[in-house]
């Protein structure tokens, strides 16, 4: 199973900010390995957040974004106790789910 | 291994597109890397290497199922604040000097149960394996940041191994003729645009040490100091530096106590 | 025992193992030496094309070594110098220059010799990993000096031809204890392969001299 994920959500100004660094190979399925066959495609594809059990961010991923990832992004509103909860996907069918409180 | 060389080549062509994109100046081309260090700042993915190593050093392992949370770093059983900070060091109870990762083996033997070979084993990382050593050695370091480095020189062996450290600084071998102080010795050069640390200088040293380990974008892959000492003598064209082994402590303590004064800042981030 | 002889005798008794720690901690430089070169040997293993045997110095490197990177003293500068320029081969057919095209392929090449090498691979010189040559390479090192116009600002002679053969073949011939490799005397690159950076350097047509 995959490694757990590092969120950090604090309050700034009305919103929350949230930091995620994801741990993932994010093998793009271009490249070659020694014996120059191909490496298959190995990455997350889906990545939702949400506040409280709120979706407030919904993504699709593709091969472009780099290994062990680091996603930033704001929600209006959220106050310090409440719960974020990061989910991701990959194209295996990986799946893993972390939480954070807002600070 | 191929693909891994494949990723450091995009990357050096990422280098080399900077460099032509800020015109001729080569200063503003150091200039516009160091903004892409700046940039990869926020967010390390180091972060996730010391949030495993907590956990590995939390966890009971080996054949005595024992954690490593009363491992004594140098100041005291269990302490791991600020403990990277004062090491390598003198340990009584082994009566040598031991660096980060030698302390850990010596650990890992006394409270875990594991052999010497085994808890040696396959220190450096790949995509295909991660190795808990280079988790240790992340979790540890991170727990000396801010923490001004003092290593200390009382005990004669702590003096002997700086100054067995400081001539293998200078030993001159291989096909290359290459010692450490070819590239490492002199103020402001560089190796294609990378810059060198002078490492017998104080400012250099700290510069240089107090950065390591650091999660390397090019490689995917959170580097120790360890590493470094191995990476550079690969390029130095010498034969494989053993892990842990004396020759190793000893560079660490010349370049780790020449490193004093300065706040240790790392886990890092490298190109 | 009134207690001011017990803190003397104290102080006695301490005072000797100091005295005894204080020999041990200072043992003269080259035993220092010694002791790091038969420690560097235990704790080194072989890699790939890289065998134990580099770790055993020539004279040069011990020399060298030495005198940690300062230069050395006249007398040894020139034995090693001698001894180095003895050992240059020089080429059987007179001829020094070779084709520049492949001297600046020889120039970018980093790979060759390291452990995780192909040892059937290429090998290079690296030459801009420490020195400017041609201007349309921004990514140079200077460590060496700059080599821009080498042939163009000392004149395109056969005494130049012949003293940038001999520098890239074995450089401490010329100035001992350098940081530059002996391409040639530690069989790095081929007679061809000098000739080829010599042509790099040395030829008008050449973007160094441009």
């Amino acid at each position: 199973m995959a490694d757990p994920m590092k969120i950090r959500a604090s309050v700034v100004g009305d919103s929350t900010e949230v930091k995620v660094l994801m741990s993932h190979e994010m093998e793009t399925g271009q490249r070659k390995d020694a014996q120059g066959k191909t490496i298959p495609a190995w990455h997350i594809q889906n990545v939702t957040a949400t506040w409280n059990g709120k979706t407030v961010l919904s993504a699709q991923w593709g091969p472009a974004v780099s290994k062990n990832p680091f996603l930033s992004f704001r929600f209006k509103g959220g106050a310090k106790g409440d719960k974020v909860e990061v989910t991701w996907t990959d194209n295996r069918g990986d799946k893993r789910t972390d939480a954070a409180v807002i600070a | 291994m191929r693909a891994k060389y494949r990723r450091v080549a995009a990357g050096a062509a990422c280098l080399f597109t900077l460099g032509a994109a800020t015109a001729l100046g080569q200063g503003s081309a150091v200039e516009e890397i160091a903004k892409y260090r700046a940039a990869l700042q926020d967010g390390n993915p180091a972060e996730l290497w010391e949030a495993r190593g907590e956990d590995l050093w939390k966890q009971k392992r080996g054949p005595k199922n024992a954690s490593l949370e009363s491992c004594d770093l140098g100041l005291g059983p269990g302490v791991v604040k600020g403990a990277y900070a004062r090491l390598p060091k003198y340990f009584a109870d082994a009566d040598r000097v031991m660096d980060l990762e030698t302390r850990i083996v010596w650990c890992m033997v006394t409270l875990q149960g594991y052999t010497d070979a085994d808890a040696r084993k396959g220190p450096f990382g790949s995509p295909d394996r991660k190795a808990d050593m280079e988790a240790y050695a992340a979790y540890v370091t991170s727990q000396s940041r801010g923490i001004t480095m003092a290593v200390a020189s009382n005990h004669p062996k702590e003096q002997e191994a700086y100054r067995l450290g400081e001539k293998m600084f200078y030993f001159r071998g291989g096909t290359h003729d290459f010692a450490c102080a070819t590239c490492h010795a002199e103020d402001a050069k560089r190796i294609r645009l990378q810059d060198l640390p002078n490492l017998t200088k104080t400012e250099g040293a700290q510069k240089a040490y107090t950065t390591w380990p650091a999660y390397r974008v090019s490689q995917g892959e959170l580097r120790s100091f360890q590493w470094r000492l191995n990476d550079c003598f690969r390029q130095q064209r010498f034969p494989e530096l053993v892990f842990a082994s004396d020759a190793s402590i000893a560079l660490t303590m010349f370049l780790a106590r020449n490193a004093n004064g300065a706040a240790f800042d790392a886990p890092a981030i490298k190109r | 025992m009134p207690r001011r002889h017990l803190t003397r005798a104290l102080a006695a008794a301490l005072a000797v193992p100091a005295i005894l720690i204080g020999c041990v901690t200072a043992p003269d430089d080259a035993e220092v030496s010694a002791k790091a070169t038969s420690m560097l040997k235990a704790s080194f293993k072989e890699q790939g094309q890289a065998k134990l045997d580099r770790l055993d110095q020539d004279d040069m490197q011990k020399m060298c070594s030495v005198y940690a990177g300062k230069a050395p003293p006249k007398e040894v500068a020139e034995r090693i110098e001698k001894a180095n320029l003895a050992s240059v081969k020089w080429p059987a057919d007179g001829r020094f220059v070779g084709d520049w095209k492949n001297g600046e392929k020889i120039a970018q090449e980093g790979r060759g010799m390291q452990y995780s090498d192909d040892p059937k691979g290429p090998v290079g010189a690296n030459c801009y990993a420490c020195h400017q040559l041609a201007p349309q390479e921004l990514s140079y090192g200077t460590i060496g000096p700059s080599l821009y116009r080498f042939g163009r600002l000392r004149g395109y002679t056969d005494e130049m031809r012949k003293y940038a053969y001999g520098k890239v073949y074995n450089a401490d011939a010329y100035s001992a204890c350098t940081n530059m490799p002996r391409f040639g005397h530690k069989g790095i690159l081929t007679e061809a392969q000098i000739k080829d950076v010599v042509a790099l350097l040395m030829d008008p047509d050449s973007p160094v001299n441009k």
